[in-house]
């Protein structure tokens, strides 16, 4: 213990590296932040197809099927998460290096909401409009998408930390996730129904909001938790 | 004191101690649901607004109690497993989950009878508490699918304790978004909350129901924990040596 202890960089630089590596890395390979939009947008072009053209219907079920297309598509995404970095070794120099692991964790779930949250959020304006979505309430549509992405990618995170390197891992990555998802899909949609009724939406953006903060500050610790339990 | 924890945590010292509280708790969960059987379906007054559709409450309450009871044991001695890295606190949160699945899927089934005469219908999605148990059982699902996907049992053991702590998190949440989508969708529930004042007569033997219900949970848990624990230990000298012992148990 003689030696003076090197400088490490400041965490900032820690999460910045660690979320650009990864947008590098999707910047690379757009296919992957596509393929989930484009499921994303199939999922909304079920729903007609199996239920009907009928405009009072669609106007009905599309805070829905935009909540729940949103939610699976962000779930497709989740496994790769950790998947690539899990069989390259680079996870193993997460483990290693000197910065907090919750911080890179964060890092990593911040690229994963940039490359399929914010995504998601951009493109629903154009499919709520095929579901006769008054203008008026898709605003709100994307505030509640903003929020509850950013709450899915986070939770998610720790469903990838999980089930990182395990076979079989994608269908119990939805098993895991689904039910904790559960509360935010409920308030999301719901939300977004009742702001097409005219009816008061607040309550729910805020609970959305408070959700959103509640797991910035607590799934990064278990994502690190799950991230070094899976790689004893 | 510490002394008789650090006891508690070996395992042939538990395996012993808990084939000595079996029965101690077998018997009184025999008694107390034997009572509230009968007093609860035979001497018990009829509901003046259900009649005697109101006696599945013996059965449903009970277990709906039961399946938050499991899901809390399952947490808290997954972290304690998890914090003071105790194998005996893994082995109790391994062995309570497929009971709790059991308790929850028992309180959905019967609320679902119920459901029947009251409301008309076998499944009402306006009632709260019917979907948070729904939402509950998909947490024990996912806890077991997890348990079983890996093969270690140490990094099973851990990795399902997280997800169990984030579970806790979650069903309180849960809980209460439920209530507010509800209360959104006009839940037609005859059920108020609290309840009305109940008739001793009623009253009594669903506390009878309620105990005797937690006394065999608390048989089985350890029954299940006991033979979770063997065979956990099944390389260990002191199985070896208890199974080919000529008194054998």
């Amino acid at each position: 213990m003689s030696e003076p202890a090197p400088q490490i960089p400041g965490i900032f630089s820690g999460l910045w590296a660690t979320a650009r590596r990864d947008l590098l890395l999707a910047w690379k390979r757009p296919g992957d932040v596509l393929n989930p939009l484009f499921f994303f947008a199939m999922v909304c072009t079920l729903f007609p197809l199996a239920i009907g053209p009928s405009a009072e219907q669609l106007e009905f079920i599309g805070p829905g099927v935009l909540w729940v297309a949103a939610l699976l598509s962000t779930l497709l995404s989740l496994n790769s998460l950790f998947l690539g970095d899990f069989e390259d070794g680079s996870l193993d120099q997460l483990l290693v290096s000197p910065q907090p692991l919750p911080v890179l964790a964060l890092g990593k779930t911040l690229a994963h909401w940039l490359t399929s949250g914010l995504p998601l959020v951009l493109v629903s304006p154009i499919l709520a409009v095929t579901y006769r979505m008054p203008a008026s309430v898709v605003p709100v549509m994307m505030l509640t998408l903003l929020l509850g992405t950013i709450s899915l990618s986070l939770l998610g995170s720790i469903g990838a930390a999980l089930t990182v390197g395990l076979h079989r891992g994608t269908a119990l990555l939805s098993l895991l996730i689904l039910p904790l998802a559960m509360p935010v899909l409920l308030l999301g949609a719901n939300t977004v129904s009742l702001a097409a009724g005219n009816d008061i939406y607040t309550t729910g953006v805020w609970a959305l909001g408070a959700y959103a903060i509640a797991s910035l500050s607590l799934a990064p610790y278990a994502t690190a938790a799950a991230l070094r339990i899976s790689n004893e | 004191m510490w002394k008789f924890f650090h006891k508690l945590a070996s395992p042939p010292h538990f395996y012993r101690l808990a084939a000595v509280f079996v029965p101690w708790l077998a018997v009184p969960a025999v008694a107390l649901i034997g009572y509230g059987v009968y007093a609860g379906l035979f001497l018990a007054p009829m509901d003046y607004q259900q009649g005697d559709a109101f006696r599945i409450i013996y059965v449903h309450v009970p277990s709906a109690y039961l399946s938050i009871m499991a899901y809390m044991i399952m947490a808290v001695s997954g972290g304690i497993g998890l914090i003071w890295r105790m194998k005996l606190a893994h082995a109790v949160a391994a062995a309570a989950a497929p009971l709790g699945a059991a308790f929850t899927f028992l309180a959905l089934v019967t609320g679902s009878i119920w459901g029947r005469p009251m409301w008309g219908t076998w499944w009402e999605w306006g009632d709260p508490r019917l979907t948070s148990e729904l939402i509950l059982l998909f947490l024990y699902f996912g806890y077991m699918a997890l348990r079983s996907a890996i093969d270690d049992t140490a990094k099973a053991d851990k990795a399902s304790a997280v997800l169990a702590l984030v579970g806790v998190v979650n069903v309180v949440i849960v809980h209460f978004s439920v209530e507010w989508w509800s209360s959104l969708h006009q839940g037609q529930t005859l059920m108020k909350e609290g309840g009305p004042a109940m008739d001793p007569g009623m009253l009594y033997p669903l506390l009878a129901m309620i105990l005797g219900f937690t006394f065999l949970f608390g048989s089985l848990l350890l029954r299940r924990v006991r033979t979770e624990v063997l065979f956990r230990e099944r390389r260990t000298r002191w199985v070896r040596e208890m199974i080919l012992s000529p008194e054998g148990s």
